[in-house]
């Protein structure tokens, strides 16, 4: 697809702008090339979903939508070995700090897409004495998808736009969002780490 | 048939010329090294993208064709990515165990690939006992797996690694045996000596029979061997989320990734060997102008070739089967295959003293 | 049922009668558990299926609202008992007659913090174990400060609390272990691929081999019935759509009925049609969807693959006709929203088509597969009493041998002048689940053959006043969902939203069974026995 029909997201327009007048080493600029080229096109969703949304990311991963196409079908069930959480579908108050813990077990670099409108903000259940309104309030997210539930179409968008993002990162040195993740979990502190089960 | 071994002599003679002994020793070591190296990764970035597209064909989609044309660079793309994935480490985990698992399986397949027959003359070492070597190096692989498990402190990992050790001690019997019937029929355990007595037919019609049951034999113990489905208990994913490497991420995970492509490079090339002439042409007997045509194609292809399509079988039940429960998986190996097996081998012992083979 | 209230007055010389559709009898908590078993027990009466277990607070007393049915007699009753203690509102429990009754009355003690006497297990079932207050009492404090979003683990708890009434009369709390320490006890879920969502599992085990599971809910309990309270009725109507997302028709068809009933509003026959034939559709692209996910969890992923397929043409008439894949809000009060699409028939027609075909090569696929025989003959057997007792419903509890689908047993909608059969199975293990699901598929098609040319012209919606208010009382409804029995209850206070709104989800009481049947199974029975009950995480939990 030509990068012309993709130039709508002025969030990472602003990102490749500000990595074209930094400018950088050639080696260096190279080898992030090179990586982000990997990562970008190498996205492994876990598999996580607890309500609708999961059905239609099921869709995305069958014949008709394919996900496979663009190498995101190996999907993994432990965190270690996954690079993105799909959160699809709505997070409860007793869900809050397994989600929370799935995103700790994660290895770096790991990204969050919201799924559906329960991720985002609550969505029909926002009144609720029970639902976490917006996923935002546990974890950091690099891309949000609207819908009840998104349409599998609406999904291949949203990580389209989060290996868009991936590509524009920076590996060696320069402020990006790895920094604002830091002060963003530094804010939202999770309290007991010892208790296993 | 052109002999890879002069080769390899001319280059070793070619280094004695400027180079003291050991020297020369070292060097092609290193070379040898390399090579394999190269080949190991290649072999499963191959591998990996094979699946698949198999697997993509078998269930009505496309399977990767975004990176690259046809998305040939699909599993390049993985092997960047998982290569800087970060390495977690755990609390109270016994931390030499679980770094040392993932390289013990990984040694393990490295091992059998000094052995295979890759082509006419083109084998790291040629030794009397070859195959025997190849059974024994390719258990070393379920100690990593076992090690894997317990080092973790997961009760996942646990049950996957108990599962696995169970499976794959049980269904090396079958190996063994399976792989002792045609030791039998063809008289040594020598990889060249083998490949050569499939010189005018491939033991899997000379052998008739008992050859084809100890293959159906071999093939399902091979499956087991190499933990893929329908015998992907020790890492079912439904049953234990990822089995024995659950905890384990990055490169390290990658190893165990990796590992299993290849064992199923290996059971299949045993397999290629033991019945189907290993990098020998397809040869009839009588008809020569074919079998001098069959002969110009490379011995390094005929073998990567039978080896790919059998690896094809063994995909192709993973993708078929439901997986069996453990109670059946062991009464699979324990009551059915390995009487079977014993009785193969009386009945090849039969034709072999009778001499009703072909 | 004039023999019912007989036979109750008779036993019973206190208990206050109430005609209505259901018979209700009203009566103290003390005598509540004799009467109870008499209910059981008496041959004459026989209710030996709970079907519903509604806690109540009617402000100034709390209380339950009980529904039982006799599958012998086909007769109904509804049993009120009501405490006017708020403080420490306590009742006799029922779970000892009625194994359903352990969930539901976890649920309401959940909810209103009513505590059952002898009850063997009263921990919450939803909310957190360190929650404060119980939401669904009227004067529930629900700032978020009280309750707020916490990230701290639960402490895990291997003992619980039971209420013990002693001989003489004066109730004893007592302390009951589930797991002993000695217990390999592994944590299945709520992250885990085969639970379907976010259940989650405690399960003891021995080697491979279950002991004990003890099981989790409310990792997705979204408060739907709370919520309701405050919306108007055609408000509530969306959430049912995302309660069981896989049988999102039937449910919304639930609740549209029994609001009609409650109206006095007679639906166009047309509107009527279009409803049977969207239900059926449904349970057909559900059941698809189960068969592809249980052969997944079972090992065979291609077969996920296959039956996907056809359900995507099944979602291309949803989507021509309502506009959605999947939350469809097509039914509306007094009808539906939008009129057929102009292609329905012509696709239905060749989905009908294919289907056959389909189906035959599903079974080419994996049902005549040795593993997969061997995975599920014999495997999770349920027996029929215990499917009755349990409450388990649906394609489940007709492969135990009881016939308990509502089209057949209380008809609703058009279903009473169509043709079909009900898959009733003795076997009740997981293979004659998994078939029962396959016949429903060729039913449903049948009744789907019966409509589909006989789609009467008229109205699609009837009028039905802009705000609607319903009067006082209270109404209960069934219909058959994909998976079993929905039920609602609706109490109205003459409001324009209801004073109480209840899902009765089957779902709930398939995973309540799960324990019973897969003791002494291998974990991998577990994954075997989760997948052909089929449940749906968020129906359980509401």
């Amino acid at each position: 697809m030509p990068y012309s029909e993709w130039k709508d997201n002025e969030y990472i327009e602003s990102l490749v702008k500000e990595l074209k007048d930094n400018g950088t080493n050639v080696i260096v600029g190279t080898l992030d090339n090179v990586i982000n080229w990997g990562r970008s096109n190498s996205l492994w969703p876990l598999t996580f979903a607890t309500s609708c949304c999961g059905i239609e990311f099921i869709s995305l991963g069958a014949a008709r939508y394919d996900m496979a196409r663009f190498g995101w079908e190996v999907a993994r069930a432990s965190p270690r070995q996954a690079d993105f959480m799909m959160v699809a579908g709505t997070i409860v108050h007793r869900m809050a700090p397994v989600v929370r813990r799935l995103y700790d077990q994660l290895a770096e670099p790991k990204y969050v897409i919201a799924c559906g409108g329960c991720a985002i903000s609550g969505g029909p259940f926002k009144n609720s004495y029970h639902v976490v309104k917006g996923v935002e309030e546990i974890i950091p997210v690099d891309v949000y998808v609207p819908g009840c539930p998104p349409r599998p179409e609406a999904m291949i968008y949203g990580i389209m736009q989060l290996s868009r993002k991936v590509k524009v990162e920076k590996f060696f040195g320069g402020v990006n969002r790895q920094e604002k993740r830091a002060e963003f979990l530094a804010a939202h502190p999770e309290e007991d780490l010892n208790n296993n089960n | 048939m052109y002999d890879l071994s002069k080769g390899a002599d001319w280059l070793n003679q070619w280094l004695n010329g400027f180079c003291a002994p050991w020297l020369t020793v070292v060097i092609e070591c290193v070379l040898i090294g390399v090579v394999l190296l190269l080949a190991y990764a290649l072999l499963a970035l191959f591998y990996i993208y094979f699946e698949r597209k198999v697997c993509a064909a078998f269930q009505c989609r496309l399977g990767p064709n975004r990176v690259g044309p046809a998305g040939i660079f699909q599993s390049v793309a993985d092997m960047f990515k998982i290569l800087i994935k970060e390495l977690i480490s755990l609390k109270y985990t016994d931390k030499f165990l679980f770094a040392l698992a993932p390289y013990l399986v990984i040694i393990a397949s490295m091992l059998c690939f000094a052995v295979l027959p890759w082509g006419n003359g083109l084998q790291v070492i040629d030794f009397n006992i070859g195959i025997f070597f190849l059974v024994a190096v390719s258990s070393i692989g379920v100690l990593g797996i076992l090690l894997a498990g317990w080092s973790s402190n997961n009760k996942f990992t646990l049950i996957g690694a108990l599962r696995s050790g169970a499976q794959m001690i049980s269904y090396e019997l079958s190996i063994g045996l399976s792989v002792i019937t045609m030791v039998a029929f063809a008289g040594s355990m020598s990889i060249t000596d083998i490949c050569m007595a499939q010189k005018d037919m491939w033991f899997i019609v000379s052998g008739h029979i008992p050859a084809i049951i100890a293959f159906i034999i071999y093939i399902i113990a091979g499956t087991a061997e190499t933990n893929r489905g329908p015998f992907d208990l020790p890492e079912a994913e439904s049953e234990l989320t990822a089995g024995y490497h659950t905890e384990y991420s990055g490169i390290h995970f990658g190893f165990f990734y990796l590992a299993e492509y290849l064992n199923l490079f290996i059971v299949a090339g045993v397999a290629s060997l033991l019945f189907f002439g290993g990098w020998m042409p397809l040869h009839i007997p009588g008809w020569d102008a074919f079998n001098h045509v069959m002969d110009y194609i490379p011995s390094v292809i005929w073998f990567i070739a039978k080896a790919v399509v059998l690896s094809f079988v063994i995909i192709w039940f993973k993708w078929t089967f439901p997986r069996l429960r453990i109670d059946q998986l062991l009464s699979l190996e324990w009551k059915y295959l390995l009487p079977i097996n014993l009785a193969n081998l009386v009945l090849m012992v039969i034709v072999i003293c009778y001499g009703l083979h072909f | 049922m004039a023999n019912v209230k007989e036979k109750i007055a008779s036993l019973f010389p206190d208990a206050v009668f109430e005609d209505g559709e259901w018979l209700t009898v009203s009566i103290s908590d003390s005598k509540w558990h004799s009467l109870a078993k008499t209910l059981k027990e008496d041959p004459e009466l026989h209710f030996d299926y709970l079907v519903a277990l509604i806690g109540m607070d009617w402000t100034e007393t709390l209380g339950c609202m009980y529904y039982f049915t006799s599958t012998v007699h086909d007769t109904h009753v509804s049993v009120k008992v009501a405490t006017d203690d708020r403080e420490n509102p306590m009742l006799h429990s029922i779970s000892d007659l009625w194994a359903v009754a352990n969930l539901y009355e976890r649920e309401v003690y959940d909810y209103f913090g009513i505590k059952f006497i002898n009850h063997p297990d009263m921990r919450r079932l939803f909310l957190r174990n360190d929650w404060v207050g119980y939401p669904l009492r009227k004067d529930y404090d629900d700032s978020p400060n009280i309750n707020p979003v916490r990230l701290d683990h639960e402490a895990v708890e291997d003992t619980t609390v039971s209420y013990v009434e002693e001989p003489d009369g004066s109730i004893v709390k007592k302390e009951l272990t589930i797991f002993k320490p000695e217990d390999f006890v592994v944590n299945i879920g709520p992250q885990h691929p085969a639970t379907h969502g976010v259940l989650r599992f405690r399960t003891a085990v021995d080697g491979e081999t279950i002991k004990k599971i003890d099981l989790y809910l409310g990792y997705i309990h979204r408060g739907i019935e709370k919520l309701g309270e405050g919306l108007g009725y055609p408000q509530n109507l969306h959430f049912t759509d995302r309660l069981d997302y896989l049988s999102a028709q039937q449910n919304r068809h639930c609740l549209c009925l029994c609001i009609e009933k409650a109206l006095g509003i007679e639906v166009p026959r047309r509107a009527q049609v279009i409803r049977v034939l969207m239900d059926e559709l449904m349970r057909i692209s559900s059941h698809l969807l189960f068969m592809g996910t249980f052969c997944m969890d079972l090992g065979a992923t291609t077969m996920l693959f296959y039956t996907l397929r056809e359900r995507e043409t099944i979602l291309n008439i949803f989507e021509k006709t309502c506009g959605a894949r999947m939350t469809f809000n097509y039914n509306c009060i007094g009808g539906v929203m939008e009129d057929l699409d102009a292609d329905f028939v012509k696709d239905v027609k060749h989905l009908l088509e294919i289907m056959p075909k389909a189906i035959k090569e599903y079974n080419t696929v994996f049902t005549g597969n040795v593993i997969a025989h061997n995975r599920m003959v014999g495997v999770g057997k349920l027996s029929k009493d215990d499917a009755i007792s349990y409450g388990v419903t649906g394609p489940a509890g007709r492969a135990s041998g009881w016939a308990c689908d509502v089209r057949k047993t209380t008809p609703y909608g058009i279903y009473n002048e169509l043709e079909f059969d009900e898959v009733v199975l003795e076997e009740g293990d997981c293979m004659a689940r998994f078939i029962a699901r396959v016949e429903e598929i060729k039913q449903s098609c049948r009744i789907i053959e019966q409509l589909i040319d006989k789609i009467p012209e008229g109205d699609i919606c009837a009028k039905v006043p802009k705000v609607i208010k319903l009067p006082e009382g209270h109404w209960f409804q069934q219909v058959e969902a994909s998976r079993g029995a929905f039920g609602v209850y609706i109490e109205s206070r003459g409001a324009n939203t209801p004073w109480r709104v209840k899902y009765n989800s089957p779902c709930m009481n398939l995973a309540g069974v799960v324990d019973h049947i897969t003791r002494g199974g291998k974990i991998a029975d577990l994954i075997t026995i989760g997948g052909t009950l089929d449940y749906v995480v968020p129906d359980i939990d509401r």
